[in-house]
């Protein structure tokens, strides 16, 4: 097991933004967290990244407790992390931005060879390495931030709302890239609030409500469950027929 | 050593640079006495704008009280050389040491509880008044009447006490203002400098890549503060007096910081061709007024204004980048800006 949450308890001041979460990885698995806007997806991220610090609860990375370390030993580790609304770095150029992510000191012995596969899987980050990021557009952006998290050899790479305001085009490419990136032996742990998609890429699943985790299971499961059809679909379900047909 | 110094840099950029560096060490056989002094304001601004560039233009921590660390840094030496006889060469290690101290005291408040932004800059203004009226207070450094050095009987110039002609300081100065570029220089190649900037364009994203951000902020205030002690060091010996109301005081920051801000925040060279010009133009507008009999107090500060507003409005990423672009240089040398003004 690459993962394992135990019960993680988060609050912002008073305010409670996640509840009892457990989740867990095995390696190169492919894992999908899905829910609504403010259900504390972003923010099992953070605390998985070391970025917020959990009140209750305890973070395995390979059976060795993680939790509270600080965010850049815990990148450290090979836990990496694509933050929500593409973080890059907009007046550096692509390969400022790139090379960023190569500074980690675990990735720092493999640099030719870590650069080699990132270009073999974005080849636009080569065509590109003089334009100023901020100039590109938001899938290159995106591929770019990937990219650069790719250059610090994580061993699980977290991806808070990678869909979020791309085309639907290109969020198929993003998800085909993900699904390679995990078939080469990468984990992923993929928060969502585009629930098909993820849920159809994923072999397993959980669903956060309110901070709460309240249905797991394969993805294929959790896209035929009513409960998760009609809150997360729009589909009207066999036990409540809506009245207009 | 000397190729990692050039390495990247377009040839005609090193030629313009040493085109500029002959031309500044022969200025002294040619500049009359008066237009010396207004060079060595021109370097020491040139100097101090630098080492607060590194904190705003490379980390993104902007800082309002920089009067502080050369405060810090001319006392430092200034008491070690009056109460006992220490000279500025050894004085200066304890200026930096007090400077640091004071810088790392603030970012470890700041950066620990997560103050960031204007309520940094506002934490940054609070501790160089409390120097101010602290000083103002300590009697055993002359308190509000100020510290003197002792100036008498200096016939020759004497390095090691700093006691000389101003050819002497226009030297010294140039080459501390020299040192401070090529430190810029390394600084931003480094893998700190690189960090520093992933941090100024975005704390957040910073920290998910695996940067320690503290520590990097830490260290850009400490090297800042330290740097911009030895211009305060140089500013004691050269003016002979201290005054907490004039070295601490928030103009003095203010001062400091429009070289950087009018040259180009963020990059190498922006500091040193800011401190050129605010600095040129304006003794040239008071020599002028002074020529034809008018006297208007503050009149310096007017136009340090109107510069400013000029800037902002039709050059928001200073004077530098598009006047390198001008000079066809890339963006390669030393014009890293932030780009503020692009977003």
């Amino acid at each position: 097991m690459i993962l394992r949450v135990e019960g993680l308890d988060l609050f912002y001041g008073d305010a409670q933004a996640l509840g009892g979460v457990s989740i867990d990885a095995e390696e190169g698995e492919l894992i999908a967290i899905v829910g609504a806007n403010g259900a504390g997806k972003s923010s099992l991220i953070r605390t998985i990244a070391g970025i917020e610090r959990p009140r209750a609860g305890h973070i395995f990375y390979r059976n060795s407790d993680i939790t509270g370390l600080p965010s850049y030993r815990i990148c450290n580790l090979g836990i990496g992390q694509v933050a929500e609304g593409r973080q890059i770095f907009p007046s550096l150029t692509v390969e400022e931005n790139r090379e960023m992510g190569a500074l980690l000191p675990r990735a720092r012995a493999k640099m030719a060879e870590t650069m080699r596969e990132v270009f073999a899987t974005f080849p636009r980050l080569k065509e590109r390495r003089g334009q100023l990021a901020g100039t590109m557009s938001g899938g290159e952006q995106q591929m770019l931030a990937i990219g650069r998290c790719l250059r610090g050899r994580p061993e699980l790479i977290m991806l808070d709302e990678p869909s979020l305001g791309l085309a639907p085009t290109l969020v198929q490419d993003l998800f085909r890239t993900v699904r390679t990136l995990n078939e080469r032996g990468l984990t992923v742990l993929l928060v969502e609030q585009n629930v098909v998609a993820s849920l159809k890429l994923a072999k397993r699943a959980y669903v956060l409500e309110n901070g709460a985790i309240v249905m797991r299971g394969t993805g294929a499961e959790l896209i035929a469950d009513d409960r998760v059809r009609q809150a997360y679909l729009g589909v009207e379900t066999s036990g409540r027929k809506s009245p207009h047909g | 050593m000397i190729p990692l110094l050039t390495d990247g840099v377009p040839r005609r950029g090193l030629k313009l640079l040493a085109a500029f560096s002959v031309a500044l060490l022969a200025a002294p056989l040619v500049a009359s006495d008066y237009l010396l002094t207004v060079l060595i304001l021109v370097l020491y601004f040139a100097y101090v704008g630098q080492a607060w560039n590194i904190m705003m233009g490379f980390a993104g921590q902007l800082s309002l009280g920089h009067a502080l660390y050369v405060g810090l840094g001319a006392y430092a030496a200034a008491a070690l050389y009056v109460h006992f006889g220490v000279g500025p060469w050894l004085g200066l290690w304890v200026a930096m040491a007090s400077a640091a101290a004071a810088g790392a005291t603030i970012g470890f408040l700041a950066f620990r509880f997560g103050v960031g932004g204007v309520y940094f800059a506002i934490l940054t203004i609070a501790f160089a008044e409390f120097a101010r009226i602290g000083f103002d207070h300590w009697s055993w450094l002359g308190g509000s009447a100020g510290l003197f050095l002792p100036v008498a009987n200096y016939g020759g110039n004497d390095i090691l006490t700093l006691r000389g002609s101003p050819t002497m300081f226009y030297y010294v100065m140039l080459a501390m203002t020299a040192s401070a570029f090529v430190l810029c220089h390394v600084l931003l190649r480094s893998r700190i400098g690189y960090y520093w900037l992933a941090i100024r364009e975005s704390a957040d994203a910073a920290q998910a890549l695996g940067i320690d951000i503290f520590r990097c902020k830490m260290v850009a205030v400490v090297v800042s503060a330290a740097m911009t002690s030895l211009g305060g060091v140089l500013f004691a010996f050269y003016y002979n007096n201290l005054f907490p109301e004039q070295v601490f005081h928030i103009s003095r920051s203010i001062e400091l910081i429009l070289g950087p801000i009018i040259g180009g925040i963020g990059t190498l060279v922006g500091p040193i061709v800011g401190a050129f010009l605010l600095t040129t133009l304006a003794e040239t507008l008071s020599e002028i007024m002074r020529a034809v009999g008018i006297d208007l107090p503050g009149i310096k500060q007017v136009f340090y204004g109107f510069c400013l507003l000029g800037v902002v409005m039709f050059l928001p990423d200073g004077v530098w980048p598009p006047l390198g672009r001008w000079l066809g240089l890339g963006r390669e040398e030393g014009d890293r800006g932030s780009g503020e003004g692009k977003r």
